[in-house]
């Protein structure tokens, strides 16, 4: 069975274990059944630690309509105002983050969809072409170019920024776009994902009877296994989207002009002011600026599972 | 598997040469379609790997000038002398005694935590999983530099709801103070990666094939035996990577500690190795430049590297026994 068919029936198996769960639970042998007690003080644990996980966010989404003094004083778990009134506390801070940011933060967020979605787009590539090259051809070299890639997997990568900086900076590349692109286009993980995908999804069958149809290698590869490989390339995409969002010492080190800095560069610029006195303002950035990734998961969140599924089972 | 293909071309030639020719254009192919992420990857890894080793052996010295300055910076070779002064530097094993407690403490409590959960979430006990599972896995789509600021402003006395309702309780928490500064810290990790370490596990636990189960229950086992002796031993191999991408990812820490600097003064340039390294390589430490940033960088990777391969190891040895 091919890999894409395999997640998709993972996911169908886990939809049916859900809906078995949900509506079956009942059903099982009355010894295996949990007792009312038990169910009780699991859903109650359970709810707990989802507060821990959404109350940070709850409040910030309460602070983002404050002002310094209401943030300060007053109720720190509800809005300060009205709920008639609360458009307007939200546009009153909201028009405080665009002076904070110097009117450049929707720039910032814009930047940060560029360099997660290029870096992205073009890391998926060439980790599933790599991945598809050592698991298909019998290269001189490939054992010892997997054993590097793997071994890389497990370098703390953020102590590779300092030399990267200095390369680049020797290449006159530093304080531009690709200074964040090209570093966060490669991915050890994505590679290793790419190369599972491939030995386990594309049939060696299916190249074979493209070669004796005639197709030539770079046909074969783009018409037909990027198409096998599409879902495992959307998990693969996701990662770097995310790696590359999050990434926050890459920026801090290449990017110095205002105009090219990454969102969570700039909320961090705006925290470490020393003027900088107004945290609803900012709470309304941080959440604004979180707003395409929470869209990304919660939209793709399959993938997700399906990737992680891979990477666990095989690593 | 070009065999076929290549008998198409090659006729009339030795079978030998048929097969050297499949090889060379297998060797062709792969190299083809490997060059993108090859240089990409060198550019990213590999080079910068060899200029840290390379740099490390040098450091920026003044040439020339008097007694005010002047005169130009040139590199000079220093043999092993940036080395030593990582080694002998307090602030360096004070940053990574910092690092490896934390590591010893978070990474546990997390993998532990999330473990428990996938397998809760696994159960038959709980009903509605989807909600629990997208809230618990929802902190990872938060980057760690925008949650640290989100926390620290929940840590600050003047604002945080659970300061003041903690106070209101009775219980006076400074969640800045010395010995508390780095629980702290790890509580933002912990808070970013739990849920994403328990999708790891639900995924691996949901591999399991379900006539296990079946069996299991049919020999008359509990819930909680089931988990122990079927769930547990079938999400080993995920539970060691995830403990060696954490144990590695926490060596590195830096987004935390930096954020938190902002708003409390006894986070020093060098809390942790990264923030050492970091700040000399940008010279606001001294002796500062690329040279004793890229020896301090090179001594962290063999730590990690080093206590990577004790975890692996130790693991190993005590599931074989």
């Amino acid at each position: 069975m091919s890999r894409t068919d395999e997640s998709r029936a993972a996911a169908r198996a886990r939809r049916k274990a859900d809906r078995i769960r949900e509506s079956h639970a009942d059903d099982l042998p009355r010894s295996l059944q949990p007792s009312m007690a038990v169910r009780v003080v699991t859903v109650a644990a359970l709810t707990i630690v989802l507060i821990y996980f959404l109350f940070p966010i709850y409040w910030a989404i309460i602070a983002s309509t404050k002002t310094p003094s209401q943030m300060t004083s007053g109720n720190g778990m509800w809005f300060s105002v009205g709920l008639a009134d609360l458009p307007g506390a939200v546009a009153a801070n909201y028009a405080k983050l665009l002076g904070w940011t110097r009117g450049q933060f929707w720039r910032w967020v814009l930047n940060s969809l560029l360099y997660s979605g290029i870096s992205a787009l073009i890391g998926t590539l060439v980790a599933v072409m790599a991945g598809y090259a050592t698991a298909k051809f019998d290269f001189r070299g490939r054992n010892a170019a997997i054993a590097v890639i793997m071994g890389c997997m497990l370098m703390p990568a953020a102590l590779l920024t300092i030399p990267q900086y200095s390369i680049f900076h020797a290449m006159h590349l530093t304080n531009t776009m690709l200074s964040i692109i090209i570093p966060c286009c490669v991915s050890p993980f994505g590679f290793f994902l790419g190369r599972v995908y491939a030995q386990t999804s594309v049939p060696d069958e299916l190249i074979e009877a493209a070669h004796i149809d005639g197709a030539g290698e770079a046909r074969i590869f783009f018409t037909i296994v990027l198409r096998i490989l599409a879902p495992a390339m959307v998990t693969i995409f996701l990662f770097l989207f995310v790696a590359t969002w999050n990434n926050f010492l890459l920026p801090l080190m290449m990017i110095s002009s205002d105009s090219l800095k990454p969102v969570t560069l700039g909320l961090y610029g705006m925290v470490s002011l020393a003027t900088f006195t107004d945290r609803g303002a900012l709470m309304m950035g941080a959440l604004l600026g979180v707003l395409p990734v929470i869209i990304l998961f919660l939209g793709l969140q399959r993938y997700w599972q399906a990737g992680l599924a891979a990477g666990a089972v095989k690593g | 598997m070009s065999a076929m293909h290549t008998a198409n071309r090659g006729t009339g030639r030795g079978a030998g040469s048929r097969r050297s020719q499949a090889a060379k254009r297998a060797n062709r192919t792969g190299w083809a379609f490997m060059a993108p992420f090859g240089l990409l990857f060198a550019l990213v890894f590999i080079l910068p790997i060899l200029w840290a080793v390379y740099s490390s052996f040098f450091r920026q010295v003044t040439v020339g000038g008097g007694a005010y300055g002047g005169g130009e910076l040139v590199d000079k070779f220093v043999g092993l002398q940036n080395f030593r002064y990582v080694v002998t530097s307090q602030a360096f094993w004070a940053g990574t005694g910092r690092v490896l407690l934390y590591t010893l403490i978070q990474v546990p409590v997390m993998i532990v935590a999330a473990l428990v959960l996938a397998m809760l979430l696994d159960s038959f006990i709980v009903k509605r999983v989807t909600g629990f599972r997208l809230g618990y896995f929802l902190p990872y789509a938060i980057p760690g530099v925008v949650a640290s600021i989100i926390w620290v402003f929940l840590y600050n006395g003047q604002i945080s709801p659970i300061v003041k309702g903690l106070s209101a309780l009775g219980v006076n928490v400074d969640f800045f103070a010395d010995n508390i500064v780095i629980a702290s810290m790890a509580n933002i990790t912990t808070w970013t990666f739990t849920g994403y370490n328990m999708l790891i596990f639900l995924a691996a636990l949901q591999a399991i094939p379900h006539d296990l189960y079946e069996a299991a229950r049919i020999d008359g086992a509990s819930g909680l035996q089931i988990a122990w002796h079927i769930k547990l031993p079938n999400v080993r191999a995920a539970a060691l990577l995830a403990m060696l991408l954490s144990i590695v990812g926490t060596i590195q820490l830096f987004n935390e500690p930096q954020v938190m600097a902002i708003s409390d003064p006894s986070i020093s340039k060098s809390y942790t190795p990264m923030m050492m390294a970091l700040n000399t390589s940008q010279g606001t430490l001294t002796p500062g430049g690329d040279g004793p940033a890229s020896a301090i960088a090179i001594v962290m990777a063999l730590i990690a590297g080093v206590l990577a391969a004790v975890y692996a190891l130790v693991e190993r040895k005590v599931n074989d026994r």
